[in-house]
């Protein structure tokens, strides 16, 4: 079983993601979860959501304490919070940021991979919006390969079914993260 | 039958549609809004033809569908905490009544301090109102239990209000995925209710009247005696159901899962999703589950618990003034006389949103296997 | 519902319509109301006045009351425009 912990702010669209991971792992034909950190959200202010992606039907319901994966939706949220809490010793960092991963790296303190994408530019250049939660999709599906990018796109399309230009322009944003992922 | 990845809370308002309630008097509250929420979308497309009444609280909503019941429509409400709370004199009224209503409850903790997590105080506080009551452990039992709930509420050998239980943010805000049966097949399973006293201008009855002493004292010996006998006739229709759509839950009053053990957790609710991962990394310990929470399965769980060392019982909630949670309460008059019946301990947990964990249901299991009427509290973590 | 039956019906529902009127409560009365048929003009004031819904108006006999359940308020003397109801004492 994999366990994915999505860092975002109020309003990032961190549940979203989580959302929509579930969905494309389920396209791929495997048993999926997604829930939000049970929490009283506010724009703005730190949030977390997880997946949990399994080969059979997933029983276990408690939190997430030791993620597979970290999705860092905000660079900003490095210095707020501990993003690396419980990830596993082989885990990884996926952040949007414009920096290196070395630079992250060196933030962060700890000899984790890390793979980064400029997320926010990718997403104000074809969305025309800084939404990067379904652009870092694309950047997830690239690093980790537990999922594919064809599902991601095809949950992006379900999800956003009721507005469909909305939901091409996130696709194609998607397709861009995975194409630049550092 | 579609295989589908969802919310829970959707997958429950799905299911809902497909037993075509003709009355929705709702009133949202955390964590149970999204099914309102859904239904209301559902009835304003035109998806559904049902009369949804915006109440201003809850207490409306259930006086509202205990009307809309005694009439002869199928109803349905969903609620948490204190809505749950709130509606209280009314759901006295509906099981004194003895309407075919069903109604979801998205457990919540109950204020003060405000808490908008989950725990089961919220149902447990109604453990003595006369509902019918189901906890189930995913978003697949929750769809399944609806749909069983009304057959269960509408047979004239039962004609008693039911409340299925689903934990508030552990199932309610999780999407995963659920069968969502074909419409066809629920029709055939759920036939249009043909309530046998409903109100009728032109054939006139009285409901909730007024009773003396010994009627009143008549009437609530006939409803304590009768609501035991529902618990065969609850096996029936999860029977027919597993028949009919393929799935079942133990025999639909307990699940036992390698409960081949000496030792045993017993629990109810998302919970035993964890349990049963946990039973999983042991050779020692196994599960029972209470599906049918009311009435308590006393027969069920004694046959479940013979010649077991020790049985850990697990709740989010207390009995104040018991010494303990309310489900051990329950099970400790269940085995009172019991030969050679297990040590029962009982594990408090989960209270306010706080998670149990894999690691948390091991320490316990550990300090408590040679223990017995100890009252435990798990680790407090969240 | 006052109990006479062994079997309580489910859910206290009363399936047979009209049961009240078994429970005769005309013997709570006091005082019974007599009208003088001469001095009635079949207004219908006290039909609508009587909290009991017990007075009928007769085209022939003016106001008729059903002492089976007339509890003895005093109501419609009180409203009778040509006084022609009086409330006398209940002899029992």
């Amino acid at each position: 079983m994999k366990e994915i912990r999505w860092h975002g702010r109020g309003g990032q669209g961190a549940v979203t993601a989580a959302e929509v991971l579930a969905i494309a792992a389920f396209k791929d034909g495997k048993f999926s979860q997604a829930f939000p950190h049970f929490g009283v959200e506010r724009r703005g202010a730190p949030v977390m959501a997880f997946t949990r992606i399994d080969d059979k039907f997933i029983r276990l319901r408690e939190h997430v304490y030791n993620p597979d994966y970290v999705v860092v939706l905000d660079p900003t949220l490095i210095s707020a919070v501990d993003v690396t809490q419980g990830l596993k010793q082989d885990g990884m960092i996926i952040i949007n940021t414009t920096k290196s991963a070395d630079e992250i790296k060196q933030e962060i303190g700890k000899d984790y991979t890390v793979r980064v994408v400029d997320a926010t530019n990718i997403a104000l250049e074809i969305i025309g919006k800084p939404f990067v939660n379904m652009p870092m999709l694309g950047a997830f599906a690239k690093a980790t390969g537990v999922v594919s990018i064809n599902s991601v796109q095809e949950a992006i399309r379900e999800k956003f079914r009721e507005n469909k230009s909305v939901a091409e322009k996130n696709v194609e944003a998607t397709l861009k993260t995975y194409e630049s992922l550092k | 039958m579609v295989k589908k990845i969802l919310e829970a809370s959707h997958a429950v308002a799905e299911a809902v549609k497909l037993c075509r309630p003709q009355v929705l008097g709702m009133y949202p509250i955390t964590p149970s809004t999204h099914i309102p929420e859904r239904l209301s979308e559902f009835v304003n497309n035109g998806e559904m033809d049902a009369k949804l009444i915006r109440v201003e609280a809850e207490f409306s909503a259930i006086s509202s569908i205990v009307g809309a019941s005694a009439a002869g429509s199928r109803v349905f409400t969903a609620t948490s905490s204190q809505g749950l709370a709130l509606m209280n004199e009314v759901l006295y009224a509906a099981s004194g009544m003895r309407l075919p209503i069903v109604m979801v409850v998205a457990n919540r903790a109950l204020s003060a301090p405000i808490n908008i997590w989950n725990d089961w105080q919220d149902a447990i506080s109604e453990r003595e109102n006369g509902w019918i009551q189901f906890f189930v452990e995913s978003s697949q039992e929750a769809v399944d239990t609806i749909i069983q709930a009304y057959k269960i509420a509408e047979d004239e050998r039962v004609y008693n209000p039911v409340i299925v239980n689903i934990d508030g943010f552990y199932l309610t805000h999780v999407y995963e995925p659920v069968d969502i049966p074909d419409q066809e097949q629920v029709d055939n399973f759920l036939p249009p209710l043909n309530y046998k006293y409903k109100l009728d201008p032109t054939n006139p009855k009285t409901h909730g009247p007024f009773a003396y002493p010994v009627p009143y004292a008549k009437l609530k010996k006939r409803n304590f005696e009768d609501f035991h006998s529902f618990t065969p006739i609850i096996k029936e229709v999860h029977d027919d159901f597993a028949k009919e759509f393929g799935r079942s839950y133990g025999d639909g009053v307990i699940e036992e899962y390698k409960n081949d053990r000496p030792y045993v957790i017993l629990t109810m609710g998302s919970l035993s999703g964890t349990v049963k991962e946990f039973v999983d990394s042991r050779d020692d310990v196994g599960l029972v589950r209470l599906r049918q929470y009311r009435p308590f399965p006393f027969e069920e769980v004694r046959n479940a618990l013979e010649g077991k060392e020790m049985v850990l019982v697990v709740e989010k909630d207390v009995a104040f003034g018991s010494r303990s949670g309310a489900v051990f309460l329950d099970l400790r008059n269940a085995l009172f006389d019991m030969k050679d019946k297990p040590r029962i301990n009982n594990g408090i947990g989960g209270v306010g949103g706080t998670d149990i964990t894999r690691e948390d249901l091991g320490k316990a299991i550990d300090e408590l296997k040679n223990k017995d009427g100890e009252i435990y509290w798990f680790e407090m973590r969240g | 519902m006052s109990g006479e039956t062994e079997d309580m019906p489910l859910g206290g529902i009363i399936i047979k319509p009209g049961s009240t009127t078994e429970n005769k409560t005309g013997g709570w009365r006091t005082f019974k109301p007599i009208v003088e048929p001469a001095k009635c003009v079949k207004c219908g004031i006290c039909e609508k006045f009587c909290p009991e819904g017990i007075i009928d108006i007769d085209p022939e006999k003016g106001a008729v009351m059903n002492y089976d359940y007339c509890k003895g308020c005093g109501i419609c003397a009180h409203e009778c425009p040509t006084k022609a109801i009086t409330m006398i004492l209940e002899k029992k």
